[in-house]
């Protein structure tokens, strides 16, 4: 049986006549979370965070929302660090995922 | 209404009764008059379809991946070279479970370029998850052709269908072929009716990333589909023949009964060997001939039902697996492993290379005299 998670929208496909005939998502991206396969997880200094938005710029996902300060949804970056590498200030650091 | 039609005309005709949404095809010889009429038929508004032009095979079959995902049905066809352009679409068609109509008419590979008949094109197509049927005759390349939407768009199937015609032999022969009346085509063949689609509404993506996590599923549930198919292509066959009058099933049996050969084949040899059956059951030989229309999937439970009686069986394969055999002849084999019977593989007919009544009475005669091998070959100069 395909399992409705407490998350409300997530659904978790245990057996294969949960699966679809085909490699098609069982909805939008809203529900397709992407973010598993992360193992560094960007972390915003809000202190040193000057609100350039180089990283929501740069977020290939884009997993950044250009909120003052930048907010990262964590259901789908992937941890691929750009904008650790772009930001101008220094202001995201990162920790590993799974500690 | 009947009319008298070359098989690939049969083909257009075929797509065209069974109301296609979408052509994409590219032209290629000998399947390039499918594409020409159908191009003239969809122009002059006989078929309410788009038809994409595209710029190769590739495109074509990306185009009716696009195109079926979308909720259209629909169709194209090619040849050879052709359809080894299409590769790895072929695939995708499968794993993406769009139930494409797809006729190929079979030509040798090429280099050495012959534009003849030879299904080494199709079978190289045997492990993509397609179905697999192949043509006798004109009637039967239309009659498949509705038969094949009906089976590929059933909800517990949605896999792509080859329609296998030989080569000049059907595509540029014609025949007399009743094309019925469309209401009662219409009832057998209602409009394709998506399970998943894709839809601004209700987004979602289609072929998408898959771990190992679920991607064994999805190849479980496609060979799970191959099983029900069985059923689905036996049902349809008798669907069809209580509306139309003609039975089809994944084989056919001819003179087997009694029979103490039988030769297994597919396509338009399989009428060849009828009429070698009727001729050397004159001079008292007890053989049969056995039809396979469906290559994929293999219908096993049919073989054995229909083979096991034999003292000896012979297969015939216009296509060869370097390296091994014939391929009909392999999967018959297997088919036919722990009943003991002597089985002969016949390679005949490569690059369209005629097949006589003869050959097939010396292939009986070989089978009469001489021990069994995998692969002997019919008619090579020595
Ligand atoms: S790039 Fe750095 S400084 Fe600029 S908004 Fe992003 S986190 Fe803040
Ligand atoms: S790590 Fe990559 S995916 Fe995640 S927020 Fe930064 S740029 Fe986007």
């Amino acid at each position: 049986m395909a399992k409705k998670t407490d998350k409300a929208e997530i659904i978790i496909l245990e057996t294969a006549d949960d699966m679809p005939p085909m490699p098609a998502s069982m909805g939008s991206m809203r529900v397709n979370k992407t973010a598993s396969w992360r193992s560094i997880r960007p972390i915003i200094l809000e202190d040193k965070c000057r609100r350039c938005m180089t990283c929501w710029k740069f977020c290939p996902e884009p997993a950044i929302y250009p909120t003052d300060p930048p907010t990262i949804d964590y259901d789908f970056c992937k941890g691929c660090g750009i904008c650790i590498n772009e930001c101008p200030f220094d202001a995201i650091t990162s920790e590993k995922e799974g500690k | 209404m009947k009319k008298v039609l070359t098989g690939n005309f049969a083909a257009a005709y075929g797509a065209t009764a069974a109301k296609v949404n979408v052509v994409a095809a590219y032209p290629i010889t000998p399947q390039t008059t499918i594409v020409e009429i159908l191009s003239e038929i969809v122009a002059d508004g006989h078929l309410k379809a788009d038809f994409i032009k595209v710029e190769s095979e590739h495109s074509a079959l990306a185009a009716c991946i696009g195109a079926q995902a979308a909720g259209a049905r629909t169709y194209t066809a090619t040849s050879a070279q052709g359809l080894a352009l299409m590769h790895e679409l072929i695939h995708w068609a499968a794993r993406g479970r769009l139930p494409i109509v797809l006729t190929n008419v079979n030509r040798a590979m090429g280099p050495g370029w012959s534009i003849w008949a030879d299904t080494t094109d199709s079978i190289s197509e045997r492990d993509t998850g397609w179905m697999q049927v192949y043509c006798e005759n004109n009637q039967e390349v239309f009659d498949t052709i509705l038969m094949s939407y009906k089976i590929a768009e059933n909800e517990d199937i949605l896999l792509p269908q080859l329609v296998n015609l030989d080569a000049f032999f059907l595509s540029h022969t014609s025949q007399v072929v009743d094309m019925y009346d469309q209401k009662t085509i219409d009832s057998f063949l209602p409009p394709y009716k998506p399970t998943i689609k894709l839809d601004v509404e209700n987004p979602r993506s289609f072929g998408a990333l898959t771990s190992p996590e679920h991607y064994y599923e999805f190849s479980y549930k496609i060979a799970m589909a191959h099983e029900k198919a069985k059923q689905v292509i036996a049902d349809t066959g008798r669907e069809f023949k209580k509306i139309f009058g003609r039975e089809y099933g994944m084989t056919e049996s001819y003179r087997c009964d009694d029979a103490e050969y039988i030769l297994v084949t597919y396509g338009t040899i399989a009428g060849t060997a009828k009429d070698a059956v009727d001729r050397m059951r004159e001079k008292g030989i007890k053989v049969g001939a056995f039809k396979i229309r469906y290559f994929r999937p293999f219908p096993v439970e049919d073989v054995v039902a229909g083979l096991s009686h034999a003292k000896k069986i012979g297969v015939i394969d216009r296509a060869v697996s370097y390296g091994h055999g014939g391929a009909f002849f392999t999967e018959s084999k297997a088919a036919m492993y722990g009943h003991d019977i002597p089985m002969y593989g016949f390679i005949a007919g490569l690059g369209g290379r005629d097949v006589s009544i003869e050959d097939i009475s010396g292939m009986v005669g070989h089978m009469q005299h001489q021990d069994p091998e995998n692969m002997i070959w019919i008619g090579v100069k020595k």
